[in-house]
């Protein structure tokens, strides 16, 4: 990494953000090379708001949540730059002890597969309160209330009975909830979503997303949604951070993003959506693949692929966001070229 | 709302089953297996009651006597009741098979996670300790150990849990290797758990099944490496009664007293018969419950 980024461009959403992330910079060290995996990430969330971070497989959108609650295995990941501020401590420098007692209280996580994220060899009440156990003294029948309560909180049927069932006697939908339901058992200040909603199928996507924004606001948590799906993001987030091989190519206000995109690759995942209104209207795809992360140019990474790039430029100046209209960045260096 | 209606069923059913109906499910080959080794405890338990003869003290008049209704399996060159001596070495030889079983894996096991979950140099550390201990000939192996600690039951006991956790460490490590990647526990991650309450409380009882599987032959393998041992004068002394030494015995009689060394023999095969359909038939449900969660 050079050193200049040192001085990295501070994104202030409101006054005080709950989680502010400062240029950060995650790297993958493998035999093949330095993977840059996170470059130069800022964005932040506001309380009880959610953000949306889009992107598509492999941009590091998942290498960001993991940063936040510093799960990455090192090595081979290495946070080399930047700053992860929640309620204005910097979790990068927190001693493990500290951080642990972050995760599962201040901030959780869910994760993408509702199939393997609830050990099976454990009854979904005794999961769900087992974090709660561990701080507070709660007898094993109060804990089952507990637990009982949150099922129902979460929207699953006769929950008095799914408390003492094994994670397989569950449906995909039904583990997703329980799995919420650990996730609010401590009130969060921040959930982590890793793409909740992936492998559900619609019906049910629809339903978890609205228990999510409900519980959003009956817990007061701020939200930070992750998925490649535009319409989800479009649907629960406030604002809407896009990601591309590892960096912030806009941030903006949903609205912004989805009626002024002002970077060529939004404008591109935007133009390859579906639309309801029928009509003629043509998929138009983005040409080209997305680059490999070990031999990334100097500049944009989008250059190859962008239809408004002037390729000498942008192939060699190196990207940072820029604030082009109040509240909403970009990395793009021509955006007054793109149009939606 | 389907589903909701057969979890009833599920759960009501639960409820009516008792501890009977669910024995009913296990594979045949499990109950088979828990049935022959409970005979053998049985028997080793009421040694005393299923036969008058002292195990240890012999009749030199009835020396070598073929079985008979008096002596069901015979005597010994030393005119000592062979059904006697049998069914009280079934006492050292289950102690014997439990205790170099499970307490090398125990100590495998934890040191199997241990390795897997945290991967890096402590896993390589531990790794090339096990190595290191498979690389050389087993037997050869414990042979030197016994000699410097001499012979005895308990050093055997000592020999044998020196090497008997490798295999043990390996399979827990590979199987950590699996479950680590586990969205489950990167979960208990996310949940700001301990790493050894993720590891013993999260880990560990998802990666049991092939070294519970594994330990029912390794047991039965344990016994007769005692026997072995034994053979060779460094395990179990005389005149204690031990299928192996018992065996061993009767060695310079094949010809004349057959009995000696068959008759005990036979009592080993049982026994291992009995802890390899348990783990086979462990196998089989264990497996079955795998299937059904994925």
């Amino acid at each position: 990494m050079n050193t200049t980024s040192a001085q990295v461009n501070r994104i202030s959403t409101a006054p005080i953000p709950l989680l502010e992330v400062i240029g950060l910079t995650t790297e993958f060290h493998t035999a093949k090379g330095i993977v840059p995996a996170n470059k130069n990430v800022s964005l932040g969330v506001e309380r009880g708001k959610t953000l949306g971070i889009v992107g598509e497989s492999g941009s590091g959108k998942s290498v960001l949540c993991r940063s936040i609650l510093r799960l990455l295995p090192t090595p081979p990941a290495k946070i080399v730059n930047g700053e992860i501020l929640f309620e204005g401590k910097d979790l990068l420098k927190l001693p493990e002890e500290d951080m642990r007692s972050i995760r599962g209280k201040d901030i959780t996580m869910i994760f993408q597969d509702p199939m393997t994220c609830l050990n099976p060899v454990y009854r979904i009440g005794t999961q769900i309160t087992e974090s709660l156990r561990l701080v507070q003294h709660i007898s094993a029948s109060q804990a089952r209330e507990i637990s009982i309560d949150l099922l129902h909180q979460v929207g699953i049927p006769s929950p008095e009975k799914r408390v003492d069932n094994y994670p397989h006697q569950l449906s995909g939908g039904m583990r997703q909830r329980a799995m919420i339901a650990m996730a609010i058992s401590s009130k969060p200040k921040l959930l982590l979503a890793d793409e909740p909603t992936t492998a559900l199928d619609v019906t049910i996507q629809d339903q978890i997303l609205a228990l999510m924004l409900d519980l959003q606001v009956q817990v007061g948590m701020s939200i930070i949604l992750v998925s490649h799906d535009l319409g989800i993001v479009a649907e629960t987030s406030d604002r809407v951070a896009v990601m591309y091989a590892g960096q912030v190519m806009e941030y903006a206000v949903t609205e912004a993003i989805f009626n002024q995109p002002r970077h060529p690759y939004t404008v591109g995942l935007l133009k390859s959506i579906p639309r309801m209104e029928g009509g003629d209207h043509r998929l138009i795809p983005i040409q080209g693949q997305p680059p490999n992360l070990l031999r990334l140019p100097k500049g944009c990474p989008f250059v190859d692929r962008c239809p408004v790039a002037d390729p000498e430029v942008c192939a060699n100046t190196p990207i940072e966001l820029r604030e082009i209209e109040r509240g909403h960045y970009t990395a793009c260096l021509f955006p007054e070229k793109v149009s939606a | 709302m389907s589903g909701i209606e057969i979890s009833e069923l599920a759960v009501s059913q639960k409820r009516t089953s008792n501890a009977l109906n669910r024995i009913r499910l296990w594979p045949f080959t499990l109950k088979l297996g828990i049935l022959i080794v409970s005979m053998v405890i049985l028997a080793g338990i009421c040694a005393p009651l299923l036969t008058h003869y002292d195990p240890i003290k012999g009749d030199y008049n009835d020396a070598l006597a073929p079985p008979s209704l008096q002596h069901p399996f015979g005597t010994d060159s030393y005119g000592r009741d062979l059904f006697a001596r049998t069914l009280y070495a079934a006492r050292l030889d289950l102690q014997i098979g439990l205790i170099t079983t499970y307490f090398p894996f125990l100590l495998g096991l934890i040191v199997g996670a241990i390795g897997g979950y945290f991967g890096g140099w402590i896993d390589n550390v531990l790794m090339r300790v096990v190595d290191v201990a498979i690389a050389f000939p087993f037997m050869v192996l414990i042979i030197v150990i016994m000699v410097i600690l001499g012979p005895g039951v308990q050093n055997m006991y000592i020999a044998i849990f020196l090497l008997g956790w490798t295999m043990y460490a390996r399979l827990a490590r590979a199987e950590m290797l699996v479950v680590r990647e586990q969205e489950y526990i990167q979960a208990a991650k996310a949940l700001g758990y301990g790493h050894f309450r993720i590891i013993f409380r999260h880990a560990v009882p998802n990666i049991l099944t092939s070294s519970i599987i594994f330990s029912m032959s390794d047991l039965v393998l344990n016994i007769l490496l005692a026997s072995s041992i034994s053979f060779l004068g460094l395990g179990v002394q005389p005149p204690t009664p031990e299928w192996g030494a018992i065996i061993t015995e009767g060695r310079d009689f094949l010809l004349q007293a057959w009995w000696i060394s068959t008759l005990p023999g036979i009592a080993i095969i049982i026994t291992g018969l009995g802890f390899s359909f348990i783990g086979d038939g462990l196998a089989r449900m264990l497996g079955q419950r795998n299937i059904q969660l994925v």
